[in-house]
């Protein structure tokens, strides 16, 4: 956001997008095919990918409108739960470099390495950690303290890797040498292909991310309905967005018509957003990611492509690749796929909780745990 | 950890300690209440309750550390005041005078010293009490953050009044006296030089309109809505009293500049801080009576019935607008650090 620009809010939107009445209609219509499903004895397990819809889902109650056998899963879209245990590691070994300020989006600072250490118990060793709101702000950083190496913590799906895209574009316009970027991005699409691959059988139905849908467009999402047969709609993150995308997947399962469903045509074009797109294809190169708990996807990741390859923290710093054990007793792993829904895990509100998490899902305000304990069930 | 002396302390002091949260709540109650202990502590409330010969007084008292000193509809030395007059006032104390205590940084600008306790004088004049007694230190550079205020006051509770939440009964409702959040969202915009345009503090004074309501009819107890915001007093309250609250989403008052400001900021105004709100609990046969009084104040106009008292239990939950239901829990870590 510009400093200072003075920027006129708009006029209150939320009223139309929670209207009782429209939700009352809605969870009819949604009982009413809920009720056909469950007497031919099918299930409805929908997953909503992306961690905004967990807290939207969350903060609205709505677990608590929808009928039997409909029934919400976390999905592995909250950017810092994805990241795995031996990148969070890497993070931790490139901030306590001499001379490197660590610039990153707060949710990261209490993800625990492998050894119990997080970014801010870092900071407490004397590394330079610094929380940022957006990236530019690392940028600036780097302009004003050239004798400083800044590193900025890459994290985040195609929504974040074009604001980041950016930043690097203005880094070498400006001629920048002290700036670099520490590159853990996600792609959706390989990440779902991964899961269903795998013979995940949990899965009746997904809601598709809202923000990296308007980047990408609903075409790379076409394989769910046609390989897999499983059905897809794109929401929006309003209470009555996400009530008519399981509408939506109801209405599919019924008619046994798979497809990829736009409910969030106000946002989502097809084709996505060109010129977003254009400047992903410019900085970065798909490679291979490591998720937590799944494991190494190809071509799930981005890294930085040939033209803006100086820019990559690790290789100039030369900090590698490795993988680390998950934390004892925690099931973030599962929780990610959809195979167990936060209060199965015996640490969870116990020894787990938001102000002294064990795992990433508890640490994020996006993660399935941080949502569950905050609102409940 | 509990040593033999009982009290629970943390190693470090982190500032999630000083959030109004849980964590200022385990702080207070490990330490402070347990090394002091006394009966009129034990009651952790707004402020405590002594007896002089037949009267009985309240006694509370306040730091001041905002940053930025001056926000829009505010500065620290009108918080000074109000958060002090609002902490006597929501016990139905009558205040009967404040002292401040003034820690300035060496090098602070006198003019804003000025401005600041100028802005006390106004503040203390529109609630009708006199500040009586005070100290002055400077600080070497550094050693603080240009001017820290502590303000304490005392006040008259009037004969046969007792306000506590373990006087909450099933049924009660519970009337919210304006929009939320505002004051810790513009002072976040203001510090943080964000740029969003009509967001202003809504500090206040209440003891008038608290006054007026508590002459209209029956109240149980009441609080003013500080850091941790609403969601943090109705889980003290639903603690202390032993019974949950239920909060209908749909009639908490945000104002639209707020409401907004919250999106854009992934704040929730149900945890934001306040200093001009308060939340009042109320028999069913008197609520009507009390909002009536409320909303003829000029801080009351927009008070209004958001949730009642259910039975046994001890939780907060909220009714969604969509007609769903969740928890509302108390503010866990830190939302907004040093906003008052």
């Amino acid at each position: 956001m510009k400093k200072g620009s003075g920027l006129k809010l708009p006029a209150d939107t939320a009223p139309f997008f929670r209207d009782k009445a429209l939700a009352g209609r809605m969870v009819a219509a949604i009982a009413e095919k809920a009720a056909s499903l469950a007497a031919a004895g099918r299930r409805a397990n929908f997953m909503e990918v992306c961690g905004t819809h967990t807290m939207s889902i969350a903060a609205a109650g709505l677990r608590r409108l929808l009928p039997p056998p409909v029934k919400m899963l976390s999905g592995p879209g909250c950017p810092v739960c994805v990241t795995s245990q031996g990148d969070i590691d890497r993070l931790i070994e490139l901030a306590l470099i001499g001379g490197v300020t660590v610039a990153t989006f707060g949710d990261m600072l209490k993800v625990k390495g492998s050894k119990g250490l997080d970014l801010q118990a870092a900071r407490e060793k004397g590394a330079d950690v610094r929380v940022v709101y957006s990236p530019l702000d690392s940028l600036e950083i780097a302009r004003t303290e050239p004798s400083r190496k800044v590193v900025f913590i890459g994290v985040g799906f195609e929504t974040t890797a074009p604001v980041i895209g950016g930043v690097l574009v203005r880094a070498r316009a400006a001629g920048l040498k002290n700036f670099f970027v520490a590159p853990l991005f996600k792609l959706v699409p390989p990440a779902l292909e991964a899961l269903l691959s795998a013979g995940n059988t949990e899965v009746d139905g997904f809601i598709m991310p809202g923000h990296v849908s308007a980047i990408i467009g609903p075409e790379p999402y076409r394989f769910v309905a046609e390989k897999y047969k499983v059905p897809c709609v794109i929401a929006g993150f309003e209470p009555l967005d996400i009530l008519r995308g399981v509408d939506a997947l109801l209405g599919q399962m019924l008619s046994g018509r798979p497809e990829v469903d736009t409910e969030y045509s106000r946002v989502v074009k097809a084709g996505g957003n060109p010129a977003a797109l254009k400047l992903m294809s410019e900085v970065f190169a798909p490679a291979g990611a490591s998720w937590r708990a799944i494991g190494k996807i190809p071509g799930s990741g981005l890294a930085l492509s040939r033209a803006y390859s100086a820019y990559d923290a690790f290789a100039e710093f030369g900090v590698k690749e490795r993988e680390a054990p998950e934390p004892k007793g925690c099931i973030c792993g599962l929780v990610l796929t959809g195979k167990a829904s936060p209060p199965d895990c015996r640490l969870f509100g116990k020894a787990c909780t938001p102000s002294s998490a064990v795992g990433p899902c508890m640490v994020s305000s996006e993660g399935a745990c941080a949502a569950w304990f905050k609102y409940g069930g | 950890m509990p040593g033999k002396s009982g009290l629970k302390v943390p190693a470090k002091i982190a500032l999630a300690y000083g959030s109004g949260g849980r964590l200022t709540h385990e702080l207070v109650s490990g330490l402070f209440a347990r090394a002091f202990a006394n009966k009129a502590l034990a009651e952790l409330a707004d402020s405590a309750e002594i007896k002089a010969g037949r009267e009985r007084l309240a006694f509370t008292t306040d730091g001041y550390v905002v940053s930025p000193l001056f926000f829009p509809g505010g500065d620290i030395g009108k918080l000074a005041v109000c958060g002090t007059v609002n902490d006597l006032a929501v016990k139905g104390a009558r205040p009967l005078a404040l002292s401040a205590s003034f820690i300035i940084e060496e090098g602070f600008d006198g003019e804003l010293l000025k401005k600041a306790v100028l802005s006390m004088k106004a503040a203390a004049a529109e609630a009708g009490v006199d500040i009586v007694t005070g100290d002055t230190k400077v600080v070497d550079k550094g050693k603080a953050d240009g001017l820290f205020i502590s303000t304490a006051g005392v006040g008259l509770i009037p004969a046969g009044r007792s306000l506590s939440f373990s006087g909450l009964r099933t049924g009660d409702e519970l009337i919210v006296s304006g929009p939320l959040g505002d004051h810790g969202v513009a002072v976040m915009n203001a510090r943080n030089n964000l740029g969003l345009s009509g967001l202003r503090s809504d500090c206040a004074p209440l003891n008038a309109m608290l006054e007026k309501a508590l002459s209209a009819g029956a109240v149980r107890a009441m609080r003013d809505l500080t850091r941790g915001g609403l969601a943090t007093s109705l889980n003290e309250a639903a603690a202390a009293s032993g019974l949950s609250i239920e909060l209908d989403e749909e009639k908490v008052p945000v104002s639209p500049v707020t409401a907004n400001a919250c999106a854009l900021l992934g704040l929730d105004p149900l945890y934001s801080a306040n200093e001009g709100r308060a939340m009042l609990f109320c028999p069913p046969s008197s609520s009507a009576k009390v909002l009536k009084a409320l909303r003829s104040h000029r801080y009351g106009r927009g008070a209004v019935i958001a949730g009642r008292v259910l039975g046994k239990g001890g939780d907060v939950s909220l009714r969604t607008a969509v007609g769903g239901s969740r928890l509302l829990r108390m503010l866990e870590g830190e939302q907004l650090p040093r906003i008052c």
